[in-house]
């Protein structure tokens, strides 16, 4: 679980949206993006559209109630909710407005998806809709049939969560899991479902579907477009097999 | 939604050409002076805006590359504790594409910004801006795509054609039209 799906995080941040800077600051005509430079020894920096600035970035100081820790980017960082986490530089700088992107490093040479066909897609910053069982997961064992509940995690970089499905037969069928409150746009949403094991070998899959309505997709039908070299935006639906000794372990299913 | 309210927002503020001079909303901070910018302004654009004076050759670079680089990235560049910085051609569109500056790096003005801002990595911002220029060209000459003698400076370093310039496509997702 920590190893397929531990690079995902949720949290309450606390700041000033950026589009309040901006307009403290002004803008010029032509401004299209920002580069955010971090104060790390290696001034980490990204190029961030301008779009994305006025709409819901935010410079923070906060995260959970408390002042930002050190090690996530005290005083101040940037958060740009829905993208790629890399893009929320810590111990934020400096923002240049500028009219084109920087390339920088990170932008190109990691944070790009290489596809089949040897081209890359670049500056793919939203997160797309994904869900994973976080119980029964891999590790996990059931001790004995019986009644349990199956939960875990659903959340989209383009908006709320409309509903989650989950199949306990490798996706021949499915049933729609109960949301849990809050509902909140950009933001991990907690999903349950009932299920009464009966001993046999099952496997576990989720789905999620936002409010853009987009679907989460199989990872057959993702691998068919990304190939399998875009790793930081897999978005595939996850499975976990239970064997008849209740014991849970990962499978592509 | 947010779309039509932020453009009712952006057209005035675009529409004021002075709009920079305005008092801002809430009236804190200070315009910052140009000695202020410039001690910080370190990022370089893809069309060589930003980079400063100095110049370097491939061979100077190399004294630069064994000294400082070697340790970590391997004889030639090919690779040791950390990643190839050469070779790969050819391999974007095989089962085990090696993604490196050459191969893959779609300009060449991200080489001296980087090296620049993070390299070396126990040490970054110590090399001086003739040895980034310098050993920007030893990576460059290393992958085959300036000569040995050629000079990276301001002027020519954004000439240089990487021959994966052309390799990156915008982001087509427009869910759910085109999902994936």
């Amino acid at each position: 679980m920590q190893r397929s799906h531990g690079l995902a995080s949720c949290s309450e941040w606390t700041g000033v949206p950026l589009s309040i800077l901006l307009q403290e600051a002004g803008l010029q005509r032509g401004a299209q993006w920002l580069i955010a430079e971090g104060a790390d020894a290696c001034k980490m920096s990204r190029s961030v559209p301008v779009y994305k600035a006025l709409r819901d970035a935010m410079v923070v100081y906060g995260q959970n109630g408390e002042a930002l820790r050190p090690e996530q980017g005290y005083p101040l960082r940037l958060i740009c909710p829905g993208f790629e986490g890399n893009i929320n530089v810590k111990w934020l700088r400096r923002l240049k407005v500028v009219d084109r992107p920087a390339y920088t490093k990170d932008e190109t040479s990691k944070y790009t998806e290489l596809l089949g066909d040897g081209k890359a897609r670049i500056f793919t910053f939203e997160m797309d809709a994904k869900s994973v069982i976080t119980y029964p997961s891999g590790g996990d064992k059931l001790e004995k049939p019986g009644l349990y509940e199956i939960s875990g995690l659903a959340w989209s970089g383009r908006g709320r969560i409309r509903r989650v499905d989950v199949s306990i037969n490798g996706g021949r069928s499915w049933a729609t899991a109960r949301l849990q409150e809050p509902i909140l746009p950009m933001a991990f949403t907690r999903f349950r479902m009932p299920w009464s094991w009966n001993g046999s070998e099952a496997t576990l899959v989720s789905r999620a579907v936002d409010e853009s309505g987009y679907l989460q997709p199989t990872r057959d039908a993702l691998v068919a477009v990304r190939g399998v070299n875009s790793n930081y935006h897999c978005n595939a639906m996850k499975s976990w097999r239970v064997t008849n000794d209740g014991s849970v372990r990962n499978v592509d299913a | 939604m947010w779309m039509r309210k932020h453009l009712i927002y952006l057209l005035p503020v675009f529409g004021l050409a002075a709009w920079a001079q305005q008092p801002g909303r809430y009236g804190v901070g200070r315009v910052p002076t140009a000695d202020e910018i410039g001690a910080w302004d370190i990022s370089i654009g893809p069309d060589g805006k930003g980079l400063p004076p100095g110049g370097g050759t491939a061979a100077d670079g190399k004294q630069v590359y064994d000294a400082r680089c070697k340790r970590c990235h391997g004889d030639e560049a090919k690779g040791g504790d950390e990643g190839a910085l050469t070779g790969g051609k050819g391999t974007l569109r095989t089962p085990k594409p090696l993604k490196t500056v050459g191969s893959y790096w779609p300009y060449a003005t991200t080489l001296f910004d980087y090296v620049r801002r993070s390299m070396p990595f126990k040490n970054p911002g110590t090399l001086s801006n003739d040895q980034v220029y310098a050993v920007s060209a030893y990576i460059l000459q290393l992958n085959g795509i300036i000569k040995e003698g050629d000079r990276m400076d301001a002027t020519t370093l954004p000439k240089v054609q990487m021959p994966n310039r052309n390799g990156f496509v915008a982001d087509p997702r427009r869910p759910p039209v085109s999902p994936y």
